[in-house]
């Protein structure tokens, strides 16, 4: 089954020295291994994790660490998210698999009731930022209702939790190693189709990726797009496309936090490019791109050309056969940039 | 006005608390050989002056039922079902269709030609045992490794091939991923994947039941033991046994939820030992023996009737690997799988019952085995050849009328479809 987008391997090395090839299910490894190895009180669990987890992220992990350290836990994410909590409350670093983002709703009142407001409630006495819960999410090409979600906009409206979205291999692993030190609670979402998707020399050292910036990936005067995890592609791949058919050039922004956002980054940008396009698989309404849309309405409305632009998923549950005709591919950014350009 | 709510709540409070002290005062105090009985809302147990420490070898293990040795000879007399010729067959063509289509359905996921596959190796008995067990009308919830269970109650192969390819035969409009069957016809509600979410929902189902005057319906529940360990499970459970619902809790204990082993899953004698202590009656019965699962649900659904939900726990094993996307030899070994192949094997036990009854033989076997295959080949030869659902079914069914967002959304991809269709696998689709 061929997939919707091509992958655009990162250029840029966050850190010099050694790099190892490695796609992105190797990465969250290598991150997870060296969290392991220097941070005594970290534990990785999840259903099926003692084996490597159902996408192998935790690979070879228990051998490593010992079944005190990484194991599986009874079927049950509610289960998994309050453990979770519970261990960072108690000042460990507890990364949490849920096996599909899909199936992280019956977490959802932990993480958004407990984790979410564990320090304001407590009065800064306590907290759970040692938690970093980890789930695989979107488009796979044969996913259907259930294993193809992307929940970030539900988590987005949690004041006290980072949601972060990686695009590859380079920033999964700088992202999460920067989540599993964060002094928050964090929802770090896997694009399940990246896993194996490409591979990218990554530095072989610890490193860090901010959270809470995005990252401008090409420069451009036309237009802003805007997207995060496997939609960053896409853009990339519509900038390219409209520099040789449009002939105009577009500045791509991967967001990769969602809460809290860059504001600043996307708002520079768009007061720049004067127009601004954001593109995500979950749906239209309520999803992540309405608070980009209405920020950048409100701090940029002198600057704009054209009104915000959002492609995205349809307001209906993930259909399994009609994917091609359900993701904002594409086909359906270009379309909706060729008319931000002539608005 | 806020203050005078106060003072009238607290005026109800007290008339409440000293009518609780009187009538204690008036009841007599309660004795059982000697023993005083507390008599606190939460549990009427006797005093002890020793302190009592349970654990789960306090209680003698659940015992599984049978009916069958493994050579297919019926151990107690007594215990044999007189289930008529024709239905015996029926059980039995059934698992062998299952058997089939499985085997050409996981086949057909490796040559690429379907997205996904789940198999029922070594849970027919479970399947045909229960269904055989239960009316046509009662209302089936399940997991997803039932397919037998759908199969005898007339799900087509057709139907649930055409479900597999997502084609504008299937029933469920092509919208959900491979096997996630459901036939409001044969009152089999459609499966769903978050597990475990159709527990509580057939307890529901139930209650429901039972408020209909002369109800003789009931619920039958199927689900995994690594399900068991959601939320949802205790719910399911709980208000069931508050509620009184006649609800059969079907427990399909195969030994692993992919690569979790049950020694990983949960402490304690299983899934039957958690009936009893929340109040429902409760059968551990060997699942590869279909005979013995015939009678448990049999028994079941006369209780259900009466509204009393019952736990059913069927022993299995898990022969196949979880799913298309598994491969259990990195968790399990080749032994461990032959030995539930060979020695506990339900549909080879079952056939042994028959050919013992005289009512099977090789020549029958290999003739059903052969018309099985070629029926399940063409069918999905035929399935592969029809179109998907038009695009716009996306858009039906999210909400009874289409809101005018939908309607909108719906407008622009027809819009886009029009200028970039070349782009799109519409010639896959059906047209207008
Ligand atoms: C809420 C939820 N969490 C996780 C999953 C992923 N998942 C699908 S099947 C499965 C194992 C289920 O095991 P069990 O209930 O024992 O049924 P079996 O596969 O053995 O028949 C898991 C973890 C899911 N579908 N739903
Ligand atoms: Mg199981």
């Amino acid at each position: 089954m061929s997939s919707h987008f091509t992958f655009f391997p990162d250029e840029h090395k966050p850190i010099e020295g050694d790099t190892t090839k490695m796609n992105m299910m190797q990465a969250i490894n290598n991150a997870m291994d060296i969290t392991l190895k220097t941070d005594s009180s970290a534990v990785l669990f999840g259903e099926d994790v003692a084996f490597g987890g159902v996408f192998r992220c935790a690979l070879g992990l228990q051998e490593k660490y010992g079944n005190d350290r990484v194991f599986n836990t009874p079927l049950c994410e509610q289960g998994i998210a309050g453990f979770g909590i519970g261990l960072a409350t108690a000042g460990a670093t507890a990364i949490a698999e849920i096996q599909f983002a899909d199936y992280i709703f019956p977490a959802f009142d932990q993480l958004v009731n407990e984790a979410a407001k564990c320090r304001y409630r407590s009065g800064g006495q306590f907290d759970c930022g040692g938690l970093t819960v980890r789930a695989p999410c979107g488009a796979v090409g044969h996913g259907g209702l259930y294993h193809s979600q992307s929940p970030e906009a539900f988590f987005s409206h949690a004041p006290g939790l980072k949601v972060v979205v990686p695009r590859g291999p380079i920033s999964a692993k700088g992202l999460l190693l920067s989540c599993l030190k964060e002094r928050d609670p964090c929802v770090f979402l896997e694009p399940k189709i990246l896993y194996r998707a490409a591979a990218e020399e990554v530095p072989t050292a610890s490193y860090e990726i901010p959270l809470g910036k995005a990252q401008v990936l090409k420069e451009g005067d036309a237009a802003t797009l805007i997207g995060w995890g496997t939609q960053v592609h896409v853009l990339l791949e519509v900038a390219q496309t409209a520099q040789e058919t449009l002939g105009i050039s577009c500045e791509v922004i991967d967001l990769m936090s969602i809460l809290p956002w860059d504001e600043e980054t996307v708002c520079n940008s768009v007061k720049k490019t004067g127009r601004c396009l954001v593109a995500h698989e979950a749906p239209l309404t309520s999803g992540f791109g309405a608070e980009l849309a209405a920020t950048v309405q409100s701090e940029c409305f002198l600057h704009l050309e054209a009104p915000v632009a959002r492609v995205t998923g349809w307001d209906a549950p993930f259909p399994h056969v009609f994917e091609p005709f359900y993701l904002p591919d594409k086909m359906r950014c270009l379309s909706a940039l060729e008319k931000l350009i002539h608005y | 006005m806020a203050l005078r709510s106060g003072v009238s709540f607290l005026r109800f409070h007290a008339l409440r608390s000293s009518s609780r002290l009187l009538s204690t005062h008036t009841r007599p105090e309660v004795q059982q050989n000697g023993k005083k009985i507390a008599e606190f809302p939460g549990a009427k147990a006797p005093y002890v002056t020793e302190m009592k420490i349970l654990n789960e070898t306090s209680y003698e293990p659940i015992p599984i039922y049978r009916v069958l040795d493994n050579n297919g000879d019926v151990l107690i007399n007594s215990e044999e079902p007189h289930l008529d010729k024709e239905v015996l067959l029926n059980m039995y063509r059934s698992m062998v269709q299952l058997n089939q289509m499985d085997k050409i359905l996981y086949e057909s996921q490796r040559q690429g030609r379907i997205s996904f596959y789940m198999t029922n190796y070594g849970e027919e008995g479970m399947h045909l045992g229960s269904a055989a067990a239960l009316t046509p009308q009662d209302l089936v919830f399940a997991q997803y490794r039932e397919v037998g269970v759908l199969l005898y109650r007339g799900m087509t192969m057709t139907e649930l091939v055409n479900q597999c390819y997502g084609n504008h035969e299937d029933p469920g409009k092509g919208r959900h991923m491979p096997v996630h069957y459901g036939s409001k016809q044969h009152n089999i509600v459609t499966i769903s994947s978050p597990l475990a979410t159709q527990m509580p929902q057939a307890v529901g189902a139930a209650y429901a039941f039972k408020r209909t005057p002369n109800n003789d319906r009931c619920v039958i529940c199927y689900f995994g033991e690594g399900a068991a360990s959601e939320g949802d499970a205790f719910a399911a459970f709980n208000f069931a046994a508050t509620l009184e619902c006649p609800v059969i809790l079907f427990c399909r204990n195969n030994g692993y939820a992919i690569s979790t082993p049950s020694s990983e899953q949960y402490r304690g004698d299983g899934i039957a030992a958690r009936g009893p202590s929340m109040g429902i009656h409760t059968i551990r019965v060997d699942g590869t023996d279909t005979l013995a699962v015939y009678n448990a649900v049999t028994k079941a659904r006369e209780m259900a009737l009466q509204n009393k939900p019952v736990l059913i726990e069927a022993m299995s094993y898990r022969v196949g690997h979880h799913s298309t996307s598994d491969d259990s030899t990195a968790y399990r070994s080749l032994e461990e799988i032959q030995k539930w192949t060979t020695d506990e094997n339900p549909v080879q036990k079952f056939r042994l019952y028959l050919e013992r009854k005289g009512l099977w033989n090789e020549e029958a076997e290999n003739t059903l085995v052969k018309d099985s295959r070629n029926f399940i080949v063409r069918t999905m030869q035929e399935a592969e050849k029809k179109k998907k659902p038009h695009w716009k079914e996306m858009f039906e069914d999210v909400y009874y009328d289409k809101p005018f967002q939908l309607q909108k959304q719906m407008q622009e991809m027809e819009e886009h479809l029009k200028k970039y269709g070349e782009h799109y696998p519409l010639d896959s689709f059906q047209k207008e």
